[in-house]
């Protein structure tokens, strides 16, 4: 049993878990210093609010408000939780969106423009086709992969000009975001979409509800009251996980992970390495439309229409999303949940203290910067590693030990 | 031919030119200081992080001193070399802190070997939060802003500091290139050109840029490979920050919010778009420069016709304004498409440097 756990810690998945969370813990002392520090510098804040910030910074989400003498108070808060999963949805969407493109050997950082392609083409479907003479469900579903088609040919553009005409991703992917913001901009401007009905709500679009189209609840909102979950959490899962087997069980996967690893060796064995290419983007595309659509589908979320000098944050958070787990797409469910849980965190340090929520994106960035040299941290890891298994490597019998060990940690990790 | 002259002297084309420098000279400092970092061998894609901390530390700079009340009685008595050295100092303490910050990534890329994408991006994300976070708690708000006054009223030239009286008829040349506008327009194109030089004229800047195409070489002739894509990142930051600053000092008004529009990534495109040269990359800024003043102000722009008319030929058009507002970034696509063939990037950018592989 020793040896078996053994073998599961010397796994490079176990390691790049270790990795990722030695850099999770190392990004929430950062933060947790630089409230000491503000609190330290500032009398006002006083070593008190240090303790409380320090507290939300890990445990935000379990948060439930002050008591009558002003103690922060702590259990299951089922609004959080719900609010998590929700805002989990467009993070594991976007995220796995730069993971796919970077299996692919290639950064997303177009996933912003991908986001709003995705939103407009959902808005507009699912506020245009009256919904008295079409079954609300069915322009859901039309809403939805409108906008994952929308956000795949978005993707393309940057594919395209990368595979044929060899412009850096990065370069074409920061113009079609900001062309893909001055554009959605440009078509609500046109458009009857704009909310006119509530006149508080001016610059917003219709919510989805005004046409009765929205996610299903799925009973959702029935474990946590009052948040604002649904099934998108769900429809989110589900394509992590076909990403999961396109990549690992299909010549497809295969084939673009090798365009990954060397386009050149990838071409010399006949891969189309540019159609790969070009379609990796489309799938990265897609997901991040995926993750727009789903945001807005929701029923209860309203979309500013008038975007052209910013860029959605979310389709930015889907890099420390993917980098975090390692562009595993299963992980990704999980750092998603973990990013949209410093999210609540933040929104309950600057509901319940003076500080506000801007240090949970300062814990975000500091994890980002330690996951760059992650493979220096699993190296260290793995020093250890080299140290105890140097011995059978010595072993005289020379009966191949290292296949030995491998199939070994297989069963170990399906055990 | 006389209306040609006056179309060129006109209120219009003052404004133009004006505008376009203003967009375009942040743009070109800050595209030499992806120029230095990538041509001693390390992506820079902090860029805009750099810059946004740049301005942050700017617009601090300015406030604190106004809330100390140094530069109160230079003001009151209008005294512009006191007021021009004021906004200098804190052009210098933004490059240096923009320097400092820089060195995040520095460490990482050369002495960690991290991937330099992904510690650029996370610079991009630590600036804004970081600077945010404070901004919230010394202002309570999103906005950081000067403590008295607007950055016009502080640091603008204007044709009374020259003697002139405030409706006194000044030249063409002197009302577009001297009347309200920043003196740091022109450090900045000034630092562009001794910063050019030294790339290109001297010892250092060939060394630098051996480290970006060769660095085993360098290395082999005695080079410290690593010193110089420190110098090469270090310098970039400054000069980022720098331009960080003056962005927000003539763009947004001498405040800080955590964001300069994503002007750090169109540096970046300026600076493969002008393939790594510094004069093409100051041509690129300028024509990226001139499409976004004409995105901003397209409908104030007039010509003159034989008549003495103003017609005002891009409003009347009747496109719609977005159009012009995305046209500067299409435009960069467009002509990238064209030029990508003879795009030539420093050979050794975002390899780590590593002395036993050959």
């Amino acid at each position: 049993m020793k040896n078996r756990l053994l073998k599961l810690w010397h796994q490079d998945g176990t390691r790049s878990v270790m990795a990722s969370v030695l850099s999770i813990l190392a990004g929430l002392v950062a933060g947790s210093l630089i409230i000491l520090i503000v609190g330290i510098c500032n009398p006002t804040l006083g070593l008190k609010s240090v303790w409380d910030g320090v507290r939300l910074i890990f445990g935000g989400l379990f948060a439930t408000g002050r008591n009558a003498a002003g103690a922060l108070t702590f259990g299951f808060n089922p609004a959080s939780v719900g609010n998590m999963l929700f805002r989990a949805t467009p993070l594991i969407l976007t995220g796995l969106s730069v993971a796919v493109a970077f299996k692919t050997g290639l950064f997303n950082i177009g996933a912003p423009g991908q986001y709003l392609a995705g939103t407009a083409a959902t808005l507009f479907i699912a506020l245009s086709i009256p919904s008295s003479v079409v079954p609300p469900q069915i322009i859901w579903f039309l809403a939805f992969f409108g906008g994952m088609l929308a956000g795949a040919l978005w993707g393309a553009i940057p594919g395209m000009l990368k595979s044929l005409l060899n412009i850096n991703e990065v370069l074409a992917c920061i113009m079609t975001n900001w062309i893909a913001a001055n554009l959605v901009t440009w078509v609500f401007d046109i458009s009857n979409l704009k909310n006119v009905v509530e006149n508080t709500k001016s610059g917003y679009i219709y919510k989805t509800t005004f046409n009765n189209v929205a996610t299903s609840k799925l009973g959702l909102d029935l474990i946590f009251h009052d948040s604002q979950v649904n099934g998108g959490i769900v429809v989110a899962a589900i394509l992590a996980i076909i990403v999961y087997i396109i990549l690992t069980r299909t010549t497809f996967g295969y084939q673009l992970k090798a365009c990954g690893s060397n386009r050149f060796a990838a071409r010399y064995a006949g891969i189309k390495d540019k159609r790969n290419i070009v379609l990796s983007m489309a799938i990265a595309g897609s997901l991040a439309g995926a993750a727009g659509s789903l945001y807005y589908l929701s029923g209860n979320t309203e979309f500013f229409w008038s975007t052209y000098q910013s860029l959605p944050a979310t389709g930015f958070n889907g890099i420390p999303v993917a980098l975090l787990a390692a562009n595993h797409p299963i992980g990704v469910i999980f750092t998603g949940m973990f990013m949209s849980m410093l999210d609540i965190s933040g929104l309950q340090m600057t509901n319940l203290t003076a500080y506000n929520e801007y240090i949970t994106d300062v814990i975000i960035a500091v994890i980002v910067y330690l996951s760059a040299f992650s493979l220096l941290i699993k190296t260290l890891l793995g020093h250890r590693r080299a140290h105890k298994t140097d011995a059978p490597l010595k072993n005289p019998d020379p009966d191949g030990t290292q296949a030995d060990s491998k199939a070994d940690g297989k069963e170990a990790l399906k055990a | 031919m006389e209306t040609l002259f006056e179309n060129l002297t006109s209120g219009s084309m003052v404004f133009l030119i004006r505008q376009t420098l203003i967009y375009a000279v942040p743009l070109m400092i800050v595209a030499l200081a992806g120029v230095y970092a990538e041509r001693s061998g390390v992506i820079n894609l902090a860029l805009e992080g750099i810059m946004i901390f740049g301005a942050f530390i700017g617009v601090l700079f300015v406030r604190l001193v106004q809330q100390w009340g140094w530069f109160d009685a230079v003001k009151a008595a209008d005294n512009w070399v006191g007021l021009q050295g004021f906004m200098l100092m804190t052009m210098a303490v933004a490059a240096i802190l923009g320097a400092l910050f820089s060195l995040l990534l520095a460490f990482a890329a050369i002495n960690l070997r991290a991937d330099q994408t992904v510690g650029g991006t996370a610079l991009n994300l630590l600036a804004p939060a970081l600077v945010l976070f404070l901004i919230r708690l010394i202002a309570n708000q999103n906005t950081l802003q000067m403590a008295t006054g607007d950055s016009a009223s502080w640091f603008m030239l204007k044709k009374s500091m020259f003697g002139y009286g405030r409706t006194d008829e000044v030249g063409f040349l002197f009302d577009t290139f001297v009347n309200k506008v920043y003196l740091a327009t022109y450090v900045c194109i000034l630092v562009f050109i001794i910063m050019s030089v030294i790339l290109y004229c001297t010892r250092f800047g060939l060394r630098l840029r051996s480290c970006g195409e060769n660095p085993q070489a360098a290395d082999s002739l005695g080079i410290n490979v690593f010193k110089m894509r420190y110098a090469g990142v270090t310098i970039s930051g400054a000069l980022a920050g720098m331009g960080g600053f003056v962005y927000a000092l003539t763009t947004t008004n001498c405040t800080s919010n955590g964001d300069v529009a994503g002007f750090g990534f169109l540096a970046l495109a300026v600076m493969i778009f002008g393939n790594w040269k510094p004069l093409s990359v100051a041509g690129a800024a300028l024509l990226f420069g001139l499409f976004k003043c004409i995105a901003a102000s397209y409908g104030s722009l007039y010509v003159l016709n034989g008549a003495g008319e103003q017609i005002y030929f891009l409003k009347d058009l009747g496109i719609n304004t977005n159009f012009y507002r995305l046209l500067p970034y299409l435009i960069t696509l467009i002509v990238l498409a064209f030029t990508s063939k003879s795009s030539r990037a420093p050979k050794a950018e975002g390899i780590p440097y590593d002395k036993g592989s050959r």
